[in-house]
């Protein structure tokens, strides 16, 4: 009954949401290996720290700088003969890639579990989170990815062996071009502590750049409602909601977001929500621990402007 | 070339789902029902094709009980050739697994090259029917795009795909299959004209049983509940002073 975790690296490094699915996936099995699909050997080193790996199995091609979905859920596939469970964090690399391995196994992928009840029974989101379902499978393999807000990241200090796997890259139909990454010195938005959040309430992208200022002053990620992405203030990778990130920061704090309920999916855990608004009825001040009903600027100019 | 646009009917996304205790299931008993707004954004990408003539023929397919011919009848007015109607006896719990392998039998037999459809439907949110689309039937795939280009010999495309470090570009090589994502494009409403004429458009309809698909449930739903949205104590504050005051006893800062 082993798993085997889908490590995804961001450059070298293991992401917060792998993290996540290793601590999900100790409640599966307590034989967890995890597998490496990329292009550099030396990847190795910080997968083999994970705490809680047994064995670390590294496809190495370079093939898979920036790998074909068709190729890697066929390596992907092929591996799992050895295993019970596949688990990933939530994450657009993990939702392109698993449901096409589940077909290819012939087996129901499960969703952003948020909770493991058994081997076989997990709780995961309907309806943007408004609805919480316990479902049970009956497929013999489980092919799974998890929520990252929903369990703990897990840490370094293991020692887990390296095994090189060779195998021949299948053939692709499709080619990589480019990748054109949102920069940003500040903290990123599904592991940040704390998130300030624009709205529609902004107007502008230039005006956006109130949001940028007091994040930065706090240390803090930039996140956005969907309004304000469907506007052009900023780029969707910074969407919190039902259709972009679900997030759980200490402090989370909207500033012109009137809440819609997909955009309250995403946030809801948050520890403390702050609301600014001028607006008393908006859904989104029912959500809030501290609200300052007020014109969003002068907030804005005010909290830019105070001495911590 | 001919596109498939598979779309599904959903509780409409304004609309809060509420859980029936008794049956433990959301409650769609009168609720207001609407396309699913990923496959709004799939069909104007396919019109879109195919008015600028591209595209050969645009198909709409759902699966479900009679009222997913309303469905099927909003793609149709918003202007799509034809409509085939994958029939269910009663509410199936279908799982993307077994969707997929009608959509991949139905793709088959209409040769289509492209499939467009949404990235995920957002009653059950799961967000992998395209990807299990494309496995089944060997297509190249293409996730949560925000650009399609198709080459001028048709014969593949360049897409941009929302991913969470930002853009990425690829090339696919037709068939494939996309999955949209919202800025994508902005769907059209239908005319009243077009609502009119799009009842005497095709509508071909086939009974899930006469395809012969294992549609056993792998997943059982064991129970549901509401999870909504918790209010919370709200406490006012009236400077940045205060609220940082407060941040601070509070422990976030």
């Amino acid at each position: 009954m082993s798993a085997l975790i889908l490590i995804e690296l961001n450059g070298s490094d293991v992401s917060a949401n792998t993290r996540a699915a290793i601590t999900a996936a100790l409640n599966l099995s307590d034989s967890l290996d995890a597998l490496v699909l990329t292009n550099d050997a030396s990847n190795a080193s910080s997968v083999s720290a994970l705490a809680g790996i047994n064995t670390v199995k590294m496809i190495v091609d370079d093939a898979l700088e920036h790998a074909n979905v068709e190729v890697a859920s066929r390596l992907i596939a092929d591996v799992m003969n050895d295993y019970s469970f596949l688990v990933a964090g939530s994450s657009t690399f993990s939702k392109n890639i698993l449901p096409r391995v589940g077909a290819l196994l012939d087996v129901q992928p499960i969703s952003d579990v948020c909770e493991i009840k058994s081997k076989n029974t997990f709780v995961r989101p309907l309806y943007a989170g408004n609805v919480m379902a316990t479902v049970e499978t009956s497929d013999e393999t489980i092919v799974m990815t998890v929520r990252a807000t929903a369990f703990e990241h897990s840490g370094d200090g293991g020692s887990a062996s390296v095994e090189t796997i060779s195998a021949s890259m299948p053939s692709a139909n499709s080619e990589f071009i480019s990748l054109q990454e949102s920069v940003s010195e500040r903290p990123e938005l599904t592991t940040a502590e704390r998130i300030v959040s624009g709205g529609r309430g902004l107007g502008s992208k230039e005006n956006f750049a109130l949001i940028e200022q007091l994040a930065d002053k706090l240390d803090a990620a930039i996140g956005a409602s969907r309004a304000a992405v469907d506007a052009g203030f900023i780029s969707n990778d910074y969407q919190v909601g039902q259709t972009g990130k679900v997030v759980a920061p200490k402090l989370y704090l909207a500033v012109g977001i009137s809440g819609a309920i997909q955009h309250l999916a995403g946030m809801k855990d948050s520890q403390v929500i702050v609301v600014i608004n001028n607006d008393p009825d908006a859904p989104m001040s029912r959500m809030a621990d501290l609200v300052w009903q007020v014109d969003l600027f002068d907030a804005l100019n005010e909290l830019n402007a105070y001495q911590v | 070339m001919k596109i498939i646009i598979p779309v599904k009917r959903v509780l409409d996304p304004y609309t809060q789902a509420r859980v029936n205790k008794q049956t433990q299931q959301v409650d769609l008993t009168n609720a207001k029902m609407a396309m699913n707004p990923f496959c709004e954004i799939a069909v104007e990408e396919a019109l879109t094709l195919k008015e600028s003539g591209s595209a050969s023929e645009t198909i709409a397919v759902s699966i479900g009980t009679d009222k997913t011919v309303d469905t099927l009848r909003t793609a149709l007015a918003m202007g799509v050739d034809r409509a085939i109607f994958i029939k269910t006896d009663s509410e199936l719990d279908l799982q993307p697994l077994h969707v997929a392998k009608i959509l991949a039998n139905i793709i088959k037999r209409e040769e289509a090259e492209l499939v467009i459809m949404g990235k995920q439907a957002v009653d059950n949110d799961n967000n992998q029917t395209g990807q299990m689309l494309s496995g089944l039937i060997d297509y190249s795939l293409g996730t949560f795009i925000s650009k399609f280009d198709l080459s001028d010999d048709a014969s593949s495309v360049e897409i941009g795909r929302e991913i969470d470090s930002g853009i990425e570009t690829r090339k696919l090589n037709l068939p494939a299959i996309v999955t949209v994502d919202l800025r994508l494009n902005e769907p059209r409403y239908a005319s009243l004209p077009n609502i009119m004429k799009a009842r005497s458009k095709p509508l071909e309809t086939i009974e899930l049983s006469s395809l012969g698909i294992d549609t056993s449930p792998r997943i059982k739903i064991l129970s549901v509940e509401e999870s909504g949205t918790k209010d919370r104590a709200s406490k006012q504050v009236s400077s940045a002073e205060e609220l940082f005051t407060e941040l601070n006893q509070m422990g976030v800062l």
